[in-house]
């Protein structure tokens, strides 16, 4: 009865996978692969995801503690708040980020004028816009951990004396480690795949803000061929990715 | 701003509905491929169309045109394809997929600037600039290679911010103020009401786009879509197309 359903949705997530294999250029494969634009969009999506996650996790961890472990007065309408960007499409997100940190936004304008910052079309804007569609992934991760460690742990730490610091850094996360792990690792690899955020806000220029994603996209309108190696490029890394940490440290 | 929004969200969601909506209801549909830079046009033809054939419902799917001559060849059901260069209509009938083309009207480059005149770009040489915050269409897209082409005949080396996928998401730029100026079509600047400024160059007029229509031979209401063609290339069709600052053929 189960099965049936079951069956189908698998051949549903596996089917397209499989058909990027078959169309794959084989024989062109290595030329292709060594094209300097391919290396650099890959180097620029690896480095950038990178760094979103490393601020999503400098970030998201004490905000998920505060969720987790504060009581007060809004607290459920803050957690709504957080796991919107997870619901909103990417592209306005996009927008979103473009009206508060563009050179015309609500603190865009005021960052250019006083330092001459600006984000639109830079790398930074694309670590910002996959930080943002990124980063609830990681909170709500770390927070479920939270959620399912034993307080009794921290308490008995503190009633020893030690401090709020010491019992977060020395109890509580080693307790959750493998919960950040996982969150880190969903969070790089949604930043990873990041389009939509990405090419609104940051826009697309070779090297600079052109990720994995977007020169698919691009090359897709012109070379398949070459959306298609891009394509397999991205699997393989997310691929590799995702089991070396699960082998390694999820179980 | 929303109305901004608005245009930024619609044609992704159009493109993303376009592949599964056509031709549910038979023959009382005709779906038209057609450039972004055709946007207001078409729709305004579209509606034409729909007032002299009652019950007919004209769908647009608005995106740069090498996007569309892509999904066309994967196999999208489109009735007409109506593209902003030669070149990407090639695509099209190189895939056996349509029969020769009619050119129904040519549009030429301008500089869009911002109202408020930041960046103080005047001339095509300003964008060389390296102060100066350049979009361009990706040379992919029909704008693109126009950009280059008029580029490359001014002898300017631009390095732009950005390379946008279609030259609508090109002008965003340039209205919400991201960049200081953007290589757009002169109907583009037009269609933008008073957001942007434009600025004619003479290097334009050596890069000029021709847009050609055609019915597809694989269109879901054939009949449909050559009277759609028929309307665009019509008297009508041209007026409507003059009024928005394209050439005539």
């Amino acid at each position: 009865m189960l099965a049936l359903p079951a069956a189908a949705g698998l051949a549903f997530l596996v089917l397209p996978l499989a058909g990027l294999l078959v169309r794959v250029p084989w024989s062109t494969l290595p030329a292709r692969l060594a094209e300097p634009q391919v290396l650099e969009a890959l180097r620029l999506s690896l480095v950038t995801a990178t760094a979103a996650t490393a601020v999503c996790l400098f970030l998201g961890v004490p905000l998920a503690w505060v969720l987790a472990r504060v009581e007060f007065r809004g607290r459920r309408v803050l957690r709504a708040l957080i796991t919107v960007p997870l619901v909103l499409p990417p592209v306005v997100g996009g927008v979103a980020l473009l009206l508060v940190l563009g050179r015309n936004g609500l603190i865009g304008r005021h960052l250019d004028a006083w330092f001459g910052l600006t984000f639109p079309f830079t790398t930074t804007g694309v670590v910002l816009a996959q930080i943002f569609v990124a980063l609830p992934f990681l909170v709500i991760s770390v927070e479920g951990a939270l959620r399912a460690s034993d307080p009794r742990y921290e308490e008995a730490a503190a009633t020893l004396g030690a401090s709020r610091w010491t019992v977060f850094r020395r109890v509580t996360l080693p307790l959750i480690a493998p919960g950040v792990l996982a969150g880190g690792v969903l969070c790089w690899a949604r930043a990873l795949g990041e389009f939509g955020a990405t090419i609104t806000f940051a826009g697309n220029f070779p090297g600079r803000t052109q990720t994995m994603p977007l020169a698919v996209y691009l090359a897709l309108e012109t070379d398949p061929d070459a959306a298609l190696v891009l394509s397999l490029v991205l699997l393989l890394v997310s691929l590799t990715v995702l089991a070396a940490l699960r082998d390694r440290w999820l179980h | 701003m929303f109305r901004r929004l608005i245009a930024l969200a619609l044609p992704l969601a159009l493109a993303l509905t376009a592949c599964s909506s056509s031709g549910s209801d038979g023959g009382k549909t005709v779906t038209v491929f057609a450039a972004a830079s055709l946007t207001e046009t078409f729709t305004e033809l579209g509606r034409e169309f729909e007032k002299t054939h009652s019950g007919v419902e004209v769908r647009f799917n608005f995106g740069s045109s090498s996007t569309l001559a892509q999904q066309i060849v994967q196999g999208a059901p489109a009735d007409v394809f109506a593209s902003a260069s030669p070149a990407t209509m090639k695509t099209v009938t190189d895939a056996s997929l349509a029969g020769a083309p009619s050119t129904f009207a040519r549009n030429r480059l301008e500089i869009a600037v911002p109202v408020d005149g930041r960046g103080g770009v005047e001339t095509l040489a300003d964008l060389a600039d390296p102060k100066v915050k350049v979009a361009l269409c990706a040379e992919q897209v029909p704008c693109g290679a126009a950009a280059a082409k008029a580029l490359g005949e001014a002898g300017l080396k631009v390095v732009p911010v950005t390379l946008e996928q279609d030259v609508k998401a090109t002008l965003t730029k340039v209205t919400l103020g991201e960049v200081d100026a953007a290589l757009v079509y002169r109907t583009d600047v037009i269609a933008a009401g008073g957001e942007v400024k434009g600025i004619a160059f003479p290097e334009a007029g050596k890069a000029i786009n021709d847009y050609p229509i055609t019915v597809l031979d694989g269109a879901p209401s054939p009949a449909l879509a050559g009277e759609f063609t028929a309307l665009v290339l019509s008297e009508q069709g041209r007026n409507v197309l003059t009024e928005a600052g394209f050439d005539a053929p």
